[in-house]
């Protein structure tokens, strides 16, 4: 099913029209609004009235994940704040989060970016959405759920209650659409297995599933515990929220919504574009937004773009499946996390910069976190064991307090990690299913 | 039906277009807002031929025409109802409509001017009223409607109207851009450029606000009317936000 035809399905020369057009406009309104646009075109001698195609965007500097920390809070708007009526903002566990404006038209447009991904996954008035993901500052609940709402579906925003309720309320409410993470659906499959349910016993027809990457190994996984299609949509708070881009019924590749984003992929390293078809870093401008509009913001994740019409009669451009990152970003229980900021946390408690190492894993659909760190030294008598008992608690602690999960800390033997022999030290070892 | 792209145009060393692109889809109304001196009637003249375009492409009915001269693109189907109206004072209203057609005579076209000149008096009955009177007699209204009734005697398939409710009593705009809708209906596509926001976003399907020669803001009706600047600017909506 297509929510909007007209702009879901329009010929590409109509597409490349309408987003020179957006994107000039949008360039004219970022140069005027926004300082940041002002000063980094004025720096890199822009002049805006020179982009006459999509592909003159490429003499555009990019706008980086540091450039939205340093706009900390209100920076980076282009609206007034009394022109905002609803603010987000990314996690930001440690640092500071980047936080993001909509005005009335950016709410409507991104209920409109929603609605079309439950549409393209067969969703219709018909359907009981239940919505498990957070509503908070978290976009995810409130976009899909806005999104659903439009289409007339109805909405159960179950959000974080616990496992067992929300399974109480898929088979009592009779929910025939889930939508929450990947990982979060595991988690759900085998508390259902746990419970005794069977997923016949349940309404489901089609599952939403993003938030974080997945594997097809993980998809497999979910369509077989739960017997539904589980689609991938991807979005990211600072572009607007879940809506970028979505999966139909065809499961070839996530189309994006090009009236209101240009997407480009670039080579990280060379920062030069990818040829289509090539695996890049996906890189967003936004060209609809008013109050938090982006020029060239690279993501980190790492797809490939796919041309051509699909089988489903949507003319726009598709990105691949989100493969992997360009940096170190952990996804860990629906959380983003940066190992640097698990180095500073150990740094603090330590006083020195330890060896440490990552392991994450998956028990039962649940991360698992473990922090191996190395032991000082001169920490040797007995009588010191005590500390060392201090000292783990006091990591786990101060992780529990600073980035809001619980990680199990491992001390071990002094230069029992592995050291860097010139090459960059893998902190991270990642057991779990993704990406595989 | 029209698609403009990256026009630039301007008179001698002032440079007034700068980079503009927009797109009017068959049966729309798609209305151009902005301040004095932003470049609306530039525009128009440059989509008209009346200007020459110095880059950019201008595409109407998918024909490549930043080159062609004025009388060509009337012939194509596009006409421009001109600001503050330009009718011929000491001509007739007949005389005045059937200069509209002077392409459709130098064809030979008898048969249609008749047909066409019927629908226009059926459009305006009051030109009808009116026929024989010169039109520098007419009415500030009345004026306003023999221009436009003058354009669609070259039949287009796109009316560009350049501020057409200037200078008239509130009433006879409104009966004008009742017109406007009634001509949409009757699947005419329309590019009207208006100071009065208000007025052509009640009509309208679409906008461009033009700012210093640069677009600023695309969307739809909604949207324009939704954009808190739109507000400010053209809707006259004051800063402590007065309800609507």
């Amino acid at each position: 099913m297509i929510h909007n035809r007209q702009y879901e399905t329009l010929p590409r020369e109509d597409i490349e029209q309408l987003q020179i057009e957006r994107l000039q406009a949008s360039l004219n309104r970022v140069y005027r609004n926004v300082s940041f646009y002002k000063r980094t075109f004025d720096e890199y001698k822009i002049n805006i009235e020179k982009i006459k195609s999509i592909s003159d965007l490429g003499n555009i500097p990019f706008t980086t994940r540091e450039d939205l920390r340093k706009s900390y809070p209100y920076d980076m708007f282009a609206v007034p704040l009394r022109d905002i009526v609803r603010i987000h903002s990314t996690s930001g566990t440690t640092g500071k989060p980047i936080v993001v404006g909509y005005t009335k038209n950016d709410l409507r447009n991104w209920t409109e970016c929603t609605a079309r991904l439950l549409k393209a996954a067969g969703i219709t008035e018909h359907d009981v959405v239940q919505i498990a993901f957070a509503y908070s500052l978290f976009t995810g609940g409130f976009g899909f759920h806005q999104g659903a709402e439009l289409i007339g579906a109805s909405v159960i925003p179950s959000s974080t209650s616990t496992i067992e309720k929300q399974i109480l309320i898929m088979r009592d409410f009779k929910t025939t659409a889930l939508i929450c993470t990947p990982s979060y659906t595991l988690n759900i499959a085998s508390a259902l297995h746990d419970m005794g349910i069977h997923p016949e016993q349940l309404f489901l027809k089609v599952g939403l599933f993003g938030a974080e990457p997945w594997s097809e190994n993980m998809r497999s996984q979910i369509e077989e515990s739960l017997h539904i299609p589980a689609l991938d949509n991807y979005g990211l708070t600072e572009i607007i929220g879940p809506g970028v881009a979505g999966e139909c019924e065809a499961k070839s590749g996530l189309h994006v919504n090009e009236d209101h984003f240009i997407v480009e992929t670039i080579n990280p390293k060379t920062l030069k574009p990818c040829p289509i078809g090539e695996e890049g870093e996906l890189v967003f401008t936004t060209i609809t937004k008013e109050g938090f509009p982006l020029i060239r913001y690279r993501t980190g994740d790492i797809a490939c773009l796919i041309e051509g019409e699909c089988t489903c009669g949507r003319s726009l451009i598709r990105i691949s499946r989100i493969t992997g990152r360009t940096d170190d970003m952990i996804f860990f229980g629906g959380k983003k996390i940066f190992p640097s900021q698990i180095e500073e946390i150990l740094l603090e408690v330590e006083g020195t910069t330890p060896h440490y190492q990552i392991v994450l894993e998956r028990e039962d659909g649940q991360d698992i976190m473990e922090i191996q760190v190395e032991m000082c030294e001169r920490i040797t008598s007995i009588d010191e064991l005590k500390n060392l008992e201090y000292l783990r608690d006091k990591i786990v602690k101060r992780i529990e307090m600073n980035l809001g999960f619980q990680a199990k800390v491992v001390l071990v033997e002094p230069k029992s990690l592995m050291r860097s022999r010139g090459e960059k030290v893998k902190r991270v070892v990642d057991k779990r299913t993704i990406g595989g | 039906m029209l698609k403009i792209l990256n026009l630039e145009a301007g008179y001698g060393k002032l440079r007034i277009l700068k980079s503009v692109s927009l797109h009017v889809n068959p049966g729309e109304i798609v209305t151009i807002i902005g301040p004095n001196g932003a470049g609306k009637t530039t525009l128009l003249n440059t989509i008209s031929g009346i200007i020459k375009t110095r880059s950019g492409k201008i595409v109407f009915n998918k024909q490549n025409i930043q080159q062609t001269a004025a009388e060509t693109i009337v012939s194509m189907g596009c006409s421009l109802v001109p600001e503050g109206r330009q009718v011929f004072n000491t001509l007739t209203v007949k005389e005045n409509l059937m200069l509209g057609a002077y392409l459709q005579f130098k064809n030979g076209n008898k048969k249609k001017i008749k047909l066409e000149l019927k629908e226009v008096l059926k459009l305006f009955p009051v030109l009808e009223e009116r026929e024989h009177q010169l039109a520098g007699t007419l009415s500030g209204g009345e004026q306003q409607m023999l221009a436009i009734g003058r354009a669609l005697m070259a039949s287009p398939r796109l009316l560009m109207m350049d501020e057409p409710s200037m200078g008239l009593a509130p009433l006879i705009v409104k009966e004008i851009f009742e017109t406007i809708v009634r001509l949409k209906d009757s699947g005419m596509t329309v590019l009207l450029i208006e100071q009065n926001a208000r007025l052509s976003l009640g009509i309208a399907d679409r906008g461009y606000v033009l700012e210093t020669g640069q677009i600023v803001i695309e969307g739809t009706v909604r949207e324009l009317l939704n954009n808190h600047d739109v507000q400010r600017a053209y809707l006259g909506k004051d800063y402590k936000g007065i309800d609507e």
